[in-house]
């Protein structure tokens, strides 16, 4: 009797955490995907001019998307795998019929009209992409041999150019780094990764040539902002000014003057991290940075102890994109990369990019939380 | 065997594994330290700049909109030009009761509901010192009604804005074209910056084809404003450039009588200046009114142009595919005499009908019971078909081809507007691709009376009768004449056309033929010969719309006006000394001689007696 009472006493304070790995969920991982969608409702209150229609509106994305999370973290890896080729070539479908309504429509489109919602392939293909590679590549023995090495490069390059042809540059990005992931962590050779890294750099010229008009002008700002301050040079100088004038302690929240007084623009979407920067300044950036490199990091661990081949690089590669995902927007805000359509994940505002992710997190708790004792 | 390459080594695997995660982690480390340096740069090294750059970020860039260029035609007439427009707008923050306010003005002004809820919803959207438009190109009435009463209403105020007007309406719409705002797809391609400030662009015509010209360059100005963002003053200023003005070779008078000249019919009327290739008529009738395009035109009157039967959005003179009937039988005549297919002596025998050999089907001449023995100046003057059936069938469809395509049939003339049509000159190889067929003989015989499926535009019918009139040098017609900007007049003339090597006798020969088309007795345009001191060559031609049969007999009392023959006519004067060459395309106007031929004429005495008073 006794002992039953002691077993209570101690079971008590972690029933919470005894309901979330009913749930499959992985404590760690939720308590700082949390943290950060904490963060974004207090950033987007002050960078959206306090208004509380856009963040009642963004709540409700980011509750949406925590509760497909759940549902997908409940679902047996195995199940992701086994469907990975046929939503793969769903993606590529939608994204090729997004292509063409777009030609017929005579406009770019990326998203298709379902009536009740509007859904964007892109994002789908984000995920898609990376569950595809990884089964490819976990059917044969790792590291891939040159003919997967080559199938998977072309697997990856259909979306990516399917994207890059919206044109939606960023996510073109992002997709490409989720199957390169995958073949990173399948272990393809150092001579492979400089291949494509040489093959990338010749083409440059080629790629250059197929640019439209206003890509090509965000990478010559990127090269000198101060040359087109009317045009995109202007994001640029006014979020390094954004950042630069929060110093190290930042002029606390609320607190931001360059976004009050809308000289940096889009400072609820692509250049958020700027009011960050400028509200909460170095300490803050680095609180930030921190976060981020934990919850990666968890990622990476949950990957590292992943049952099967499939789950490794599919688990890694999502927990790599993440990071690009960071990267990239981050670089691009302080003025070290070209300005390309990302969002700061889990902080931007919009939902699309946040449901995506938080999918795929889901399915990171699902191969953590799945393991069969064999 | 292959199975060897499938048995996985599991432990081998994670150890590869393992080691990519640590190298993804050593990367991630470098990246991320890579953004913290930058940070500590911008936050730490450059804050004391930054915040400076903070506190002045007060500073505001505006772009300064470059006045549009206007458009003048060859005698200085101004065909497009930038006229003021008066907006009446009101300053919220200036005004105590709104609602009070807006409801005396809509009294006093006739302001719609629809235009003050705009205007509500329009301020909401902006700061409340931002001036908001509530009424926008007023009246003369309006403004003089406001200016009196104006001491009453605090906030409110009239303001001025040059918007682009086109005071020759729908005579030159398809020239001219208009500016229209800049939609979304259009933005996609400007430079962001030059395009900043503003709000229309060049969508049709010379405001399309040369935008960059008539644009000028955007200034800026940076602005100094308070915390709130509201306008303290002007620290620099980079001024606009202006767009620069051109000078058309377009004589818009001679615009004009062409243009009513074609009353009642639809149709174009092209005219070239022979010496330089400048246009200097370029009518597509019926025209449209551009300036509801400007201020962006209501969709049920676009609908009403885009549906009309007599579709006036269409440029027939630069678009419009006619067959060009026996208009082209002064070019198949000089073909035969360049390739010796027959002698200007040579008489040929109409019966009124032509048969190939072995086949029943009778190729018709227009003139039932023909033209009995014609030479080449007569089969011109009196355009007997028999006469190029023949001949036609001794050139051969190569011949005709390689000849006429050097005339500019079946290619872009190359002036500068944009959208033109080719046309179709038919040839062998286009029919075998086209077609999947082989030519046939009695193919050869219409296209050698200009029918078939021989396409022309009324421009290119006119390149070719300058070039033909300037005995082979090729014509590249032009619209622009002289681009003038602020850093001076840059002339820009392109008169290096290739030369077409001709017999210069053969070519007198075949003109002699076109002036007895005016000025012999039995001419097909003998109608416009009277009180004129020159000589016109020209050639008639009536393009059928509508086949007939066999056997048939074709009745013009009889037909539906829309299945009506077009009647077509070229022409070029003083025959002796070519000046000006003028083609002409009437929609079922029946016969070239009697309804084209006049309105040639009047637009080439015209330009004759203005360049002799000169």
């Amino acid at each position: 009797m006794k002992i039953e009472l002691r077993h209570e006493q101690f079971e008590t304070p972690s029933m919470i955490g005894n309901f979330l790995r009913k749930l499959h969920i992985d404590i760690p991982l939720f308590v700082g995907l949390l943290l950060i969608s904490i963060i974004s409702l207090l950033i987007l209150y002050s960078a959206g001019g306090q208004d509380m229609d856009v963040l009642v509106r963004q709540l409700s994305r980011v509750g949406l998307a925590f509760l497909l999370m759940t549902v997908l973290a409940h679902i047996d890896p195995y199940q992701f795998k086994r469907y990975s080729t046929l939503l793969f070539g769903l993606g590529v479908l939608l994204l090729i019929a997004v292509l063409v309504m777009g030609q017929i429509g005579k406009g770019a489109q990326r998203w298709l009209d379902l009536g009740f919602f509007r859904f964007q392939p892109s994002e789908m293909i984000k995920i898609t992409t990376p569950m595809m590679i990884a089964w490819y590549l976990a059917e044969y023995p790792l590291p891939p041999k040159s003919k997967q090495f080559f199938i998977a490069i072309i697997l990856i390059a259909v979306p990516t150019l399917l994207i890059a042809k919206q044109p939606d540059l960023g996510t073109a990005l992002l997709v490409a780094s989720s199957g390169a992931g995958v073949l990173f962590f399948a272990g393809i050779s150092w001579r492979f990764m400089a291949a494509v890294c040489v093959t990338l750099a010749s083409l440059t010229p080629i790629i250059w040539h197929f640019m439209h008009g206003y890509q090509r002008d965000r990478v010559l700002t990127f090269f000198s902002p101060e040359a087109d301050p009317l045009g995109r040079g202007y994001h640029i100088i006014q979020s390094k000014i954004a950042i630069g004038s929060g110093g190290i302690y930042g002029k606390g929240w609320l607190g931001s003057t360059q976004s009050e007084l809308e000289f940096l623009p889009e400072s609820s979407t692509d250049f958020i991290f700027a009011v960050f920067a400028e509200e909460f300044g170095l300490v803050g950036c680095l609180g930030l940075l921190t976060l981020y490199l934990l919850i990666i990091a968890r990622c990476l661990y949950i990957a590292s102890q992943a049952q099967n081949t499939y789950s490794r690089l599919l688990a890694s590669s999502l927990a790599f994109t993440f990071f690009v995902y960071v990267f990239v927007n981050i670089g691009m805000v302080i003025g070290i990369l070209p300005v390309v359509g990302v969002p700061l994940p889990l902080i931007s505002y919009g939902g699309t990019s946040i449901v995506t992710l938080l999918a795929g997190f889901g399915i990171l708790m699902s191969i953590h939380t799945h393991k069969t004792s064999h | 065997m292959p199975d060897i390459y499938f048995i996985k080594d599991h432990s081998l695997e994670i150890r590869f594994f393992l080691g990519r995660i640590v190298a993804a982690l050593i990367v991630i480390i470098i990246l991320t330290t890579g953004l913290i340096v930058r940070l500590i740069y911008l936050q730490i090294v450059g804050n004391e700049h930054y915040s400076l750059l903070a506190k002045e970020n007060s500073i505001k860039i505006v772009p300064l909109v470059p006045t549009r260029g206007m458009i003048f035609d060859r005698n200085g007439k101004v065909l497009a030009e930038n006229t003021p427009s008066y907006s009446l707008e009101i300053i919220p923050e200036q005004v105590k009761n709104m609602d009070d306010t807006l409801l005396r003005l809509q009294k006093l002004l006739n302001i719609s509901n629809e235009e003050v809820e705009q205007f509500q919803k329009l301020r909401k959207r902006q700061k409340r010192f931002v001036s908001t438009p509530l009424l926008s190109s007023m009246s003369d009435e309006e403004l003089a009604k406001f200016a009196v009463v104006r001491p009453y209403f605090s906030g409110v105020d009239i303001h001025t804005q040059l918007v682009r007007h086109y005071q020759y309406g729908e005579m030159a719409a398809h020239v001219i074209g208009y500016v229209g705002r800049i939609n979304e797809a259009e933005l996609k391609d400007l430079p962001i910056a030059e395009y900043s400030g503003s709000s229309h662009i060049g969508k049709l015509g010379i405001e399309h084809s040369y935008e960059n010209e008539l644009h000028g360059k955007t200034g800026y100005a940076e602005i100094e404003t308070n915390v709130q963002a509201r306008f303290l003053n002007t620290l620099y200023e980079l001024n606009p450039e202006p767009g620069a003005n051109l000078y058309l070779s377009l004589d818009i008078e001679l615009q004009k009588t062409a243009y009513d000249a074609m009353a009642g019919f639809n149709g174009a009327v092209v005219a070239i200046d022979i010496k330089t290739g400048g246009v200097l008529v370029f009518v597509s009738r019926p025209g449209f009114d551009p300036n509801p395009f400007v201020i962006g035109i209501a969709s049920e009157a676009y609908q009403a142009l885009q549906t009309s039967v007599n579709q006036p959005l269409y440029n027939r003179a630069l678009r419009g595919l006619y067959p060009p009937g026996s208009t082209i039988k002064p070019f198949v005549a000089l073909a035969g005499l360049e390739y010796e297919a027959i002698s200007a002596e040579q008489k040929l025998h109409c019966p009124g009908y032509y048969q190939l050999p072995g086949v029943i089907h009778k190729y018709r001449d227009w003139k039932k019971g023909g033209h009995g023995s014609v030479d080449l100046n007569q089969a011109l003057t009196e355009s007997c078909d028999v006469y190029f059936y023949r001949l036609a069938a001794t050139l051969g469809i190569d011949n005709m081809y390689n000849f006429l395509k050097k005339f500019g049939f079946g290619e872009k003339s190359g002036i500068d507007l944009t959208g033109e049509k080719l046309g179709l000159l038919p040839s062998r190889e286009w029919k075998r691709e086209q077609k999947n067929q082989g030519w046939y003989p009695g193919e050869t015989l219409i296209t050698g009376i200009g029918q078939g499926y021989l396409q022309v535009t009324p421009l290119q019918l006119a390149k070719a009768t300058a070039t033909l009139a300037n005995k082979g040098q090729v014509i590249t017609p032009f619209l622009v004449d002289k681009i003038a900007n602020s850093k001076g007049t840059r002339a820009e003339l392109n008169l290096g056309g290739n030369s077409i090597a001709l017999n210069s006798i053969n070519v007198n020969t075949v003109i002699d033929g076109m002036i007895n088309v005016v000025h012999g007795a039995h001419g097909t345009a003998k109608g416009i010969n009277k009180n004129i001191s020159y000589q016109i060559a020209g050639k008639t031609g009536t393009a059928q719309v509508m086949g007939i049969k066999q056997g048939a007999k074709y009745n013009e009392n009889n037909i539906d006006f829309k299945f009506r023959d077009h009647a077509l006519f070229i022409s070029f004067a003083p025959a002796n000394d070519p000046k000006i060459a003028v083609a002409v395309v009437v929609e079922n106007g029946g016969h070239g001689g009697s309804v084209a031929a006049p309105i040639a004429g009047q637009v080439i005495k015209q330009f004759l007696q203005d360049s002799d008073e000169n």
